[in-house]
């Protein structure tokens, strides 16, 4: 369908253009500023869609590859390329990038231009990561995103932003670290086997590494991803990161930033150390365990709405990893399909969050009280993203987390049964806060004349509504897309444990 | 013609009625809300009638088999969305649509003038649109769907009243009570893909009847866990509590949703997967048993209420025990049956009490009632059918099923039928005391301003009387052995009998079997008797809540079951998320990530003074992060060369 056509690079570096663009308009201009902005989120996208076509589910692997040269000497090159889980990570990518800066016309009030920048270099890095073959590039973009996500929160979020930010900024960094070692280290593998380094994720995957080795760099890349997810006791930035941070912000670090660890886990920690993998995996698994069910009952007693759909998060991404851990193929689609599902889902509940924290300059829960009297259409969206959230049969939710469930049991039936208990929480504290900002009297009288949403806003709102039915209703559009990865991460996995056993024998 | 090509429409014409409604409803009419509403769920109920016909035409019952399109694969889950017909999916699809469109046409009438009345029908669309998946499903996976499905609409209607605090209240707990049976629920399902390999029902009698190597043990785990959804779903033992407080919906639901259909889901699925249930005589036993200890706590709880609608809540939980106990027995047809002639009565007596309300303006307190019976004539003859039917006098619906539930219990144990009897003495009482106190006595109801108490509209009378009409003769569908004086045979056990068949033994002969029956009669003379000397000739009324004391009151406050898994689950789980937040969230994890960036968030007061610059210091901050991560590079490689 693209032919020569550089597609990928052509969708990663497009925002560049709208940023250059920007830099030459005058700050005060804001509607055209919205106009290069959107538009620029809006090619990016529409250029993205064909390649849910064009993608051969049947071949598999990865697709549409371009590779240049770039820092030879030391083994680094631009290589590129998509298989069916980037691909709906990048089309997720771009598509909540677009709706960001959509719901930003009027949230956002000061610094207007730069924000629509720091905006656009993040959709960069986002989709860089998703898309890149070379361990240092992929290292390049990951560290790319800091900086916009670290200035999105920290200039344009709210009260303690000056500390989320940089709880944020170190978090991640530190994670980070760690993983650039494992990744040099591991060029230096390849030379050592080789006698060329490269940082190429072909040359790495070929590495033989010993089991123990293995097991050191398994844990030097979890630490980043961790963080990211994040996977408890690593997700204390999350709540104060959200709370902070402006819808836009929000959107974004729930809908994709998040997704960026649990890809990482995907991508480089279960094909690059599946000895590790293999070992580690019952250690994920209660991590993640943990984290479905401390998230819900965090999630449960918090005051804001904010930091309780950032919690909610934080059992989320739980599900997603004892999906990916369970590594049997209903948890490894499960868990990739819940990772687009929550992108929606909660990017969903953010936003709304957003739209209704514009009128009120409120995020607290007692603030609230009856007001689906003065807002329906708002009470209606936030009922389908509650639910959706919470798992109900016929949407998105339920098809990731019934897989995930069913793969931890098979796993484990302890794994399962744990992890089902956090779908009773989940409607405890959804349904919970729903209750008590929606309904009953009306609690405070100046929210009887709130302002109903508007067409733009409902507009951003319906592409969410249709994708969270189409997912749930027929969930192999997508997971069609993505089967022949999962096929050969099992292979990978079953591979090793049979390698492992005859080693033992040997 | 084959009809049950269209069986699909049968579930999807309600939807396009929710859609309809949900979408554009609020610019219609009353009218042309209400009869797109019911329309769309008559639709359903007149395709199932011509289906049924052609079924129960055929000579060879094997289920039918609609499969629309894959829904889940992945690896041993691959389930589609697709309807199974067979006699036991006609039976409740006809009840579903039938009793279902005889409320939606009543609902006009009563839900007349509220706001939001295209939101009720949307809801009450939806509701037929899962509980119809629920039943056609042809796994169980779609089952749950339903199972789920109705439950949301159970919890948007029981709230329907979002502007008060007490029916959001209500509808909250009912999904999270119903959640946490669907906790058990979902393992089952877990262990039947882990087992089984298939969630198809067709293909998992199959590969039962067989001869599965699956272990006893096994398939005890599986039932047991799938009863425990059916708990929460039909309001049993220890899951009940949610059911008495849904009556916070408007009445109508409460006769749809929380008497005929979907409470009686738990039923259903123990009868569909009857051939999963024969094999784990334990569970069996437990479901028996949990069946009869709630048909007679419940119906001592009954006999306190004086809340019209809380008596006939606690009845129906009370009966749905009943079904149980049949079922649990093995006597599938007959707690099917009884399912069916209650989904009459019990939709029928809810209507009636509704039509009290609405003629008494939303008054539900039956010490403010009596004497109602020459204002609302209709209402009280229908009512007081209903009222005979389920206590169970002869040759009314209810006592042919009721009196073949006993019978068959009595086969399996003594001490169950006893608990049984007990419970239709009870019934017989409070559904007498509750017609005594209501249509008869004084008139103790203050007509106000101009508000004279009077009839209600044909539109919800006219579906009273065919209730009424299918309460007194809907029983001699299933006429049991020793009655069957002309020889017809019992055709609802006929006719169910190519999809469910009874695993219980009889061991006792005819006069048993005439023991029993009469025995059933008495029991329901000597409620109605204590219940016409205390509250006819004796004019009993019962005093304010204050007044009431002793046993009465724990009875009257249900025990204070409530209380207590408030003050030990629901705090406790608040308590220790709070405490664990506090010091462990805070304290803990935080303390050590602000102890190691103390000294690093002085530079971010520094930082914060850059932030205040233009875009191209944020460019050189950039710039300088990438050097700074370039240099960081080289020093690792370094570092490397030295490994």
């Amino acid at each position: 369908m693209f032919g020569d056509l550089p597609i990928l690079s052509i969708i990663t570096f497009l925002p560049v253009a709208g940023i250059v663009i920007l830099l030459f308009i005058d700050s005060k201009k804001n509607s055209l500023i919205n106009t290069v902005a959107t538009a620029t989120g809006f090619v990016t996208f529409i250029l993205s869609v064909p390649l849910f076509f064009a993608y051969q589910e049947n071949t598999g692997g990865y697709q549409f590859v371009e590779k240049y040269k770039w820092l030879e000497s030391f083994g680094i090159s631009f290589h590129v390329g998509m298989d069916g889980i980037s691909l709906l990570l990048v089309l997720l990518t771009t598509m909540l990038s677009l709706i960001a800066i959509i719901s930003s016309y009027t949230a956002i009030t000061s610094r207007y231009k730069e924000y629509m920048i720091t905006l656009l270099l993040l959709q960069v890095g986002m989709t860089g990561v998703f898309l890149a073959m070379d361990l240092f590039l992929f290292y390049i973009f990951w560290e790319i995103i800091l900086i916009p996500m670290y200035l999105l929160i920290g200039v344009w979020g709210g009260k303690e932003r000056v500390y989320a930010s940089i709880k944020f900024f170190l978090y991640t960094l530190t994670g980070s670290t760690m993983m650039l070692i494992a990744i040099i280290y591991m060029a230096y593998m390849v030379k050592a086997q080789t006698g060329t380094i490269s940082f190429d994720f072909i040359d790495i995957f070929k590495l033989k590494i010993d089991p123990s080795i293995q097991v050191i760099l398994f844990l030097a890349f979890a630490l980043g991803f961790a963080i990211k997810v994040p996977l408890f006791p690593f997700h204390t930035w999350l709540p104060d990161a959200h709370t902070e941070a402006p819808t836009a912000g929000s959107v974004i670090l729930a809908g994709v930033l998040l997704k960026m660890g649990t890809y990482g886990f995907l991508r480089f920690n279960i094909p690059l150390f599946p000895d590790a993998t293999v070992q580690l995996a019952p250690y994920m698994m209660w991590l993640s365990i943990i984290g479905i069910i401390y998230g819900a009952l965090m999630a449960m007693i918090q005051p804001d709405v904010k930091k309780l759909v950032a919690y909610s998060s934080v059992s989320h991404l739980g599900f997603v990893m004892l999906g990916i851990f369970a590594l049997n193929e209903e948890g490894l689609t499960g868990g990739i399909l819940q990772m687009i599902n929550h992108g929606i889902s909660t990017g969903m509940l953010f936003l709304l969050v957003g739209m209704i924290y514009e009128r009120t300059h409120t995020r607290m829960i007692e603030d609230y009280g009856g007001i689906a009297k003065a807002v329906p259409v708002f009470a209606t969206f936030m009922m389908i993203a509650s639910l959706s959230s919470i798992g109900l049969p016929g949407m998105n939710g339920f098809i990731g987390e019934i897989l995930i469930m069913t793969g931890a049991f098979l796993s484990r039936p302890v794994y399962g049964i744990l992890a089902a208990s956090g779908v009773i929480l989940a409607a405890v504290y959804m349904l919970w806060m729903y209750q008590r900002v929606m309904f009953g009297p009306m609690k405070h009288a100046k929210n009887s004349n709130l302002k109903d949403l508007n067409f733009r806003e409902v507009a951003i709102l319906i592409p969410l509504v249709a994708l969270i039915m189409w997912i749930g209703v027929y969930p192999q559009a997508l997971t069609v897309k993505y089967q022949k990865s999962v096929k050969d991460l099992m292979q990978l996995k079953s591979s090793r444990i049979s390698s492992t056993a005859d080693s033992i024998k040997n | 013609m084959n009809f049950s090509e269209y069986a699909w429409l049968i579930v999807f014409s309600p939807f396009i009625g929710f859609l309809i409604n949900g979408l554009v409803g609020r610019k219609f009419s009353e009218k042309t809300i209400g009869l797109i509403g019911s329309l769309a769920s008559t639709l359903s109920f007149v395709i199932s009638v011509l289906i049924f016909f052609q079924y129960s035409a055929l000579s060879q019952k094997a289920p039918i088999q609609i499969d629309l399109f894959k829904w889940i694969v992945a690896g041993g889950i691959n389930v589609s969305i697709g309807y199974q017909i067979d006699s036991l999916s006609l039976v409740m699809v006809l009840v579903v649509t039938g009793v279902g469109s005889l409320i939606h046409f009543y609902s006009i009438g009563y839900m007349h003038g509220e706001k939001g009345f295209a939101r009720y029908f949307a809801y009450l669309n939806l509701f037929m649109f899962s509980m119809l998946n629920l039943v056609l499903g042809n796994n169980i996976l779609l089952m749950f769907l339903g199972w789920e499905g109705v439950g949301l609409c159970s919890y948007l209607l029981i709230g329907y009243y979002y502007e008060t605090d007490y029916a959001p209240t209500a509808g909250k707990k009912a999904f999270i009570v119903n959640r946490i049976g669907d906790f058990g629920f979902l393992i089952g399902i877990f262990l039947i893909i882990q087992n089984f390999g298939t969630l198809n029902f067709t293909e998992l009698s199959t590969v039962v009847a067989k001869g599965t190597s699956v272990g006893n043990d096994t398939i005890f785990w599986i039932t047991l866990m799938l009863f425990v959804g059916a708990t929460g779903k039909s309001a049993q033992i220890p899951l009940y509590v949610w059911l008495p407080d849904a009556m916070a919906g408007p009445t109508p639901v409460s006769a749809l949703i929380h008497a005929a259909t979907m409470v009686t889901s738990g039923v259903y699925m123990i009868a569909r997967l009857s051939f999963l249930y024969v094999l784990a005589p334990e569970t069996m036993a437990i479901v028996a048993f949990v069946g009869g200890a709630t048909a007679l706590f419940a119906a001592t709880i009954g006999t306190q209420q004086n809340d019209i609608k809380k008596v006939l809540a606690y009845s129906t939980v009370s009966q749905l025990g009943f079904m149980f106990m049949a079922v649990g027995v093995g006597a599938f047809t007959a707690g099917i049956f009884h399912l069916v002639t209650h989904a009459f009565f019990k939709a029928l007596l809810f209507l009636g009490s509704g039509s009290i309300i609405y003629a008494l303006h939303h008054e539900q307190d039956m010490r403010n009632m009596g004497g109602l019976r020459k204002k609302l004539p209709v209402t009280f003859f229908t009512f007081l059918m209903g009222t005979l039917a389920i206590a169970g006098t002869p040759f009314f619906s209810g006592f042919f099923s009721k009196d073949e539930i006993l019978w068959k219990v009595f086969n399996y144990s003594s001490l169950l039928f006893w608990m049984g009897a007990l419970a239709a003495m009870l019934t017989s009482f409070y559904m007498f005391r509750l017609v005594f106190m209501t249509f008869f006595g004084e008139m103790r109801y203050h007509e106000h301003g101009g508000h004279h108490v009077h009839e209600s509209p044909a539109v919800m009378t006219v579906p009273l009387i065919i209730l009424a009409v299918l309460s007194v003769f809907g029983g001699f569908m299933g006429i049991p052995h020793v009655l069957d004086v002309f020889h017809v045979g019992n055709y609802f056990e006929h006719f169910l009998s190519s999809s469910v068949k009874d695993s219980l033994p009889i061991v006792f002969g005819t006069k048993e079997e005439w023991g029993t029956m009469s025995l059933s009669v008495i029991i329901a003379i000597i409620g109605f008797t204590i219940a016409y000397v205390i509250y006819l000739k004796k004019k009993y009324v019962p005093g304010d809540d204050s007044t009431i004391k002793g046993y009465k009151k724990v009875i009257y406050n249900k025990y204070y079951v409530d209380e207590m898994y408030e003050r030990t689950v629901i705090s406790g789980t608040i308590r220790i998320s709070k405490t664990v937040y506090e010091y462990f969230d805070k304290l803990v994890i935080d303390g050590i990530v602000n102890g190691v960036g103390k000294s690093i968030r002085r530079i971010g007061e520094g930082i914060r003074g850059t932030q205040t610059g233009l875009v191209r210091d944020y460019m050189l901050t950039m710039i300088i992060g990438v050097s700074i991560m370039l240099v960081y590079v080289l020093v690792n490689k370094f570092m490397m060369i030295r490994l």
